[in-house]
């Protein structure tokens, strides 16, 4: 049956009619889809594990068992995660093993546009790549085989326009999930000197029979042109755009397996045609691979190492006539992302922002305190260095900033990450106070459960980490709760925290708004008469306030009631 | 037949992404070739959104450039204006009248250009306008403007009226199917 299915639905079917029996993941757009339409199946197991190198290891343990096992996380993620993969690597796998990964050129939702096919060169790992959804879904299902075939994982690598485009796809039949027999074998699983010494050869010469693999797969496709002027190798959405700019009237050699890349199919191709390109998004690695064979080719002197590409990059590159548009004339002003009217973190920020607090920010929703009005956050690096990051500031200027700075996280990163963060804070005696904003789930990829909200991925009940416990628990004696809605306790907290000799935890503890369990209290109003046009509730930041005719207005459609801005206006004119 | 270019755009939060699966399954239906590209993460959070619905015999990128749009379908109209290059000479702009302030107006870092829609016009483009919001409200919610915009457009795709009725059935929660259908006629009718 035909279905229009998102790239990543398309994998989780694909891993699914492939026979997968457990998957673990961590949310990050553009992966997060994957693991959530698997959890949907009740015939394997799916779970969201607190960071990526626990859902690689669940998975390597499930693959140890005979299982089918998967994986998905972000491009970044895959930072994390690749202390398993590079020794993965060596072990290989016994159920077959796929790592979905998901690139973000042009960083849509993400700190930096990396290009996972480093991992799968360094890790000496096969690497699929789809360039739709019904690639998407058979490359996911036959991933499988290749990961067994072959003794390795597989890394599936989407982007963020084939994650998150929906196609036509055509689903075969279910395999359904086998054990394989699970037999102990420490020369090939415990790597430890003596045993991975002796599985390094095993990796290399593996990747010379997958480079022979890739010569005639599935994966590599030729279409030729009826002329033998252009040549065009490409993969990933690059195809689609250069499909769209030249149909079928150019070569063209479509990469479905960038890692290892075959040798002869690429000679065969340059020597076939008279002017050879390569078209890929982010680095030159199918180029560099080209250009290491002495072929002479075109690639990144006409495309963009930086952003993403479409029809018109290739149309633009190649001088065909743009198409005529027109727009207005009048400045359109941006419309970034926000933090939503009644976003808990919004009092805290304004707190930390009227104290002149220095921020270490972390990733998630929270990252959007750094956007004026709150211009809150000082900076932001990855998952769970708000903390590391904090501490080592401490660290360096000591008391001079101990009393002014402290670092922002949630409760999912402070599962990822940041726990080791704040042991470090404890262990190593820096007087640095850490922000938990509880906000009671992952919020930025779109509310998925994690260890601190109760309920697993199946939305059933699960054991609850006890924040203020375990902080006590990793060393910190200071831990205390604040609800963010109230203001004069946000400022009484931090300025206590900050002042005192030791270090502390603060927890701000309040439900995100746009949880279904969240009821919205009635909706504030500005009374025109008592509104001084003092413009103070405008430093929240708060969408659903702006000035009309002078005045404060609350849009009724937006506001929760949260009562924030209310606590600010010095004239009672908010009710 | 050449590849149908839809774009609909609008504010993070006022649902475009059911607007376009709702499109994209019809049009699978009727035997076309079909991509949507959506947005997801940090766009969402109030930020412009963009969805591409592109149909025809054999489609291939799953993204719109500019000079390319048959349609804009805009949730707002500041979002028309920002995507109307996006518009091909003969296409057409359907725009809810509503104005949702971005961040940069709230704090007064920049104007809303609010005479746009005209501005727009005057350059040749051909523009409808409508009051989707009232209409949402009329039909018993603020949330079914996408609904109505849908009604509104819903002529265009050579798509019978009855098998969008039976779309917003399939896809909405049985509760809002009444709602729906309200709001869709209204737009439909408008």
């Amino acid at each position: 049956m035909k279905k229009l299915l998102i790239g990543n639905q398309a994998v989780a079917t694909g891993l699914h009619d492939g026979g997968l029996g457990v998957v673990s993941s961590y949310p990050g757009t553009p992966s997060t889809e994957i693991t959530e339409f698997l959890s949907k199946y009740d015939d394997l197991h799916s779970e969201w594990a607190p960071n990526e190198k626990v859902a690689c290891e669940v998975a390597f343990g499930a693959s140890l068992a005979g299982a089918r096992s998967a994986c998905a996380m972000k491009h970044v993620g895959l930072n994390v995660a690749a202390d398993p993969l590079f020794t993965l690597s060596y072990t290989g796998v016994n159920g077959g093993m796929v790592i979905c990964v998901a690139d973000d050129p042009a960083m849509h939702s993400s700190q930096n546009e990396q290009d996972s096919r480093h991992y799968a060169i360094a890790s000496k790992v096969p690497m699929l790549e789809p360039a739709d959804s019904q690639e998407a879904y058979t490359f996911a299902r036959t991933a499988f085989e290749l990961s067994e075939q072959f003794d390795t994982p597989v890394i599936l690598r989407m982007c963020t326009r084939i994650a998150h485009s929906q196609s036509v796809v055509e689903t075969a039949e279910v395999i359904p999930a086998v054990l394989k027999d699970y037999e102990k074998n420490p020369a090939k699983y415990i790597m430890m000197p003596g045993n991975a010494i002796k599985r390094h050869p095993f990796v290399e010469e593996r990747t010379l029979k997958l480079q022979e693999f890739a010569e005639n797969c599935i994966y590599n496709t030729v279409e030729y042109a009826s002329d033998n002027e252009i040549g065009i190798i490409t993969s990933g959405c690059s195809y689609q755009y250069v499909k769209e700019v030249f149909g079928d009237s150019v070569s063209i050699l479509k990469i479905g397996m960038p890692h290892p890349l075959p040798v002869n199919t690429i000679k065969d191709f340059a020597s076939k045609v008279k002017k050879l390109y390569v078209i890929e998004e982010l680095d030159p690695i199918i180029e560099n691979h080209v250009k290491s064979l002495g072929i002479e080719v075109i690639g990144k002197e006409m495309f963009s190492i930086l952003g993403e590409f479409s029809q018109k990059t290739i149309a633009d590159a190649f001088g065909v006539k743009a198409k005529q548009s027109v727009s207005a004339d009048s400045p359109v002003p941006n419309r970034p992302p926000m933090m939503c009217a009644g976003c808990p973190h919004r009092g805290m920020f304004y707190t930390l922002a009227k104290n002149k607090i220095t921020v270490h920010g972390d990733i998630g929703c929270y990252t959007l305190g750094a956007v004026p009005p709150l211009n809150a956050l000082d900076t932001t690096l990855c998952m769970g260095a708000s903390i590391s990051g904090l501490h080592g500031f401490n660290a360096a200027r000591g008391e001079s900033t101990e009393g002014k700075s402290v670092a922002v996280i949630g409760d999912s990163t402070f599962m990822h990450s940041g726990m080791t963060g704040l042991v470090n804070v404890a262990y190593n005696a820096t007087n640095s106070t850490v922000i938990i904003l509880d906000n009671s789930i992952t919020g930025m990829t779109g509310h998925q459960q994690n260890p601190t909200t109760g309920y697993n991925i199946k939305g059933e009940v699960a054991a609850k980490v006890n924040l203020e416990a375990l902080c006590k628990a990793l060393g910190i004696n200071r831990v205390r709760v604040v609800d963010p809605y109230n203001l004069k306790e946000c400022d009484t907290a931090i300025k206590e925290e900050l002042a005192a000799e030791e270090p502390s935890v603060i927890i701000s503890r309040r439900p995100c708004v746009l949880l279904k369990s969240v009821k919205a209290l009635p909706s504030l109003n500005v009374d025109v008469d008592k509104c001084k046009s003092c413009k103070r509730c405008m430093g929240l930041g708060c969408p659903a306030i702006s000035m009309k005719d002078k005045k404060a207005v609350i849009d009724n459609t937006l506001c929760v009631g949260c009562g924030v801005c209310k606590q600010l206006c010095a004239f009672d004119a908010i009710n | 037949m050449k590849t149908t270019n839809v774009m609909i755009v609008g504010v993070g939060g006022q649902g475009s992404l059911l607007a376009s699966k709702l499109l994209g399954r019809l049009l699978i239906d009727e035997g076309y070739d079909v991509k949507v590209s959506e947005v997801h993460g940090m766009s969402q959070r109030g930020g412009s959104v963009v969805t591409y619905v592109r149909f025809g015999d054999n489609v291939y990128s799953p993204i719109i450039t500019e000079g390319e749009a048959d349609y804009i379908i805009s949730f707002e109209k500041l979002e028309a204006a920002r995507y109307a290059k996006y518009l091909n000479k003969d296409g057409l702009i359907v725009v809810n009248t509503q104005q949702i302030d971005p961040m940069p107006v709230i704090i007064g870092a920049a104007e809303y250009p609010t005479e746009v829609l005209d501005e727009l016009t005057a350059k040749g483009l051909k523009v409808e306008a409508l009051d989707a919001l009232s209409l949402a409200e009329q039909a018993g919610s603020s949330k079914a403007v996408n609904i109505v915009l849908m009604g509104k457009v819903a002529k265009q795709f050579g798509i019978s009226y009855d098998k969008w009725i039976t779309a917003i059935e399939n896809t909405v929660a049985p509760k809002f199917v009444e709602m729906n259908k309200k709001a869709f006629d209204l737009g439909f009718n408008s």
